[in-house]
């Protein structure tokens, strides 16, 4: 009579030391800056979705902006 | 595109600290907590150089490699960025950082280091570009609106320089033909992998 019980009481007391699966889930991905944000305040001359034209808009801003030589000479 | 990358020009960095200010002017950035420094080398001896250090955005990054949580990834731009809900600020990136990159704010109670933070190339982080949680977490995404860093477009002497890695180094290549000398790189050996810093050349990083 007493047997079964305490096998219930022994289970229910180990149960706490089972192991909980630690696996990780995938790395969180981000959209794609080229997506644009949506938003007012965003560089003219280029269409948010269009990769190319957001590629150019940041190769021509690049030159216009950080080089001296191609600004003054 | 090739991959977007900084170069920090010695030859004509005043140590301003603009790129500095910049940084935390645009991102809000907690204080005590640093994305850009300028450092100063040899200070004081004839010669002395300052450059502008923040995370350079490695080809093989070392935080990402050493990262017991996989928090880090790459974007197809070669943008180095993190999950901070994935982060449990354990430093280990710290430690592993060749440029002392990574930053923990003393967010929580005892001295408590919170998650990491560092600079982001100003491409946000895994959250809606644009977004209130995207700003609040990791700062303005000024890739996403078609800008550059803030750091670059506002340094004065245009010694920092970012941008698409081909394009910058043409304009620094210019420069230096021009100038005849400073062709020194900071930092390009460590971060993008050469030679001279006897890791395989060759591949296009």
């Amino acid at each position: 009579m007493m047997r079964p019980l305490i096998a219930a009481a022994a289970v229910l007391a180990l149960s706490a030391c089972g192991e909980k699966p630690q696996s990780m889930g995938p790395v969180k991905q981000d959209t794609m800056a080229f997506q644009g944000t949506g938003m007012p305040y965003v560089a003219q001359g280029w269409k948010a979705g269009d990769k190319t034209s957001w590629e150019q808009q940041l190769k021509t801003r690049t030159q216009s902006g950080q080089n001296d030589y191609a600004r003054m000479n | 595109m090739a991959r977007m990358k900084f170069i920090c020009d010695a030859e004509r960095c005043i140590e301003c600290n603009g790129c500095v200010t910049a940084c935390k002017n645009e991102h809000e950035v907690p204080w005590g907590v640093n994305r850009r420094r300028v450092v100063t080398l040899n200070d004081g001896v004839p010669g002395e150089r300052s450059i502008s250090v923040a995370c350079m955005h490695c080809s093989d990054a070392p935080c990402m490699a050493v990262c017991p949580v996989n928090c880090f990834y790459r974007t197809e731009e070669g943008v180095v960025l993190h999950d901070k809900d994935t982060c449990i600020g354990c430093g280990y990136c710290s430690y592993a950082c060749p440029f002392g990159a990574p930053q923990f704010p003393s967010a929580g109670t005892f001295g408590v280091r919170g998650k990491m933070d560092k600079c982001t190339f100003c491409a946000g982080g895994p959250e809606a570009n644009g977004s209130q949680a995207e700003f609040e977490k990791y700062g303005r995404n000024r890739l996403a609106e078609g800008k550059l860093p803030a750091c670059a477009e506002m340094c004065s002497t245009k010694a920092l320089l970012a941008g698409d890695g081909d394009v910058v180094a043409d304009i620094l290549r210019n420069r230096v033909v021009k100038r005849g000398r400073g062709a020194d790189v900071w930092g390009w050996g460590t971060a993008y992998g050469s030679k001279q810093a006897g890791q395989p050349g060759g591949a296009k990083s």
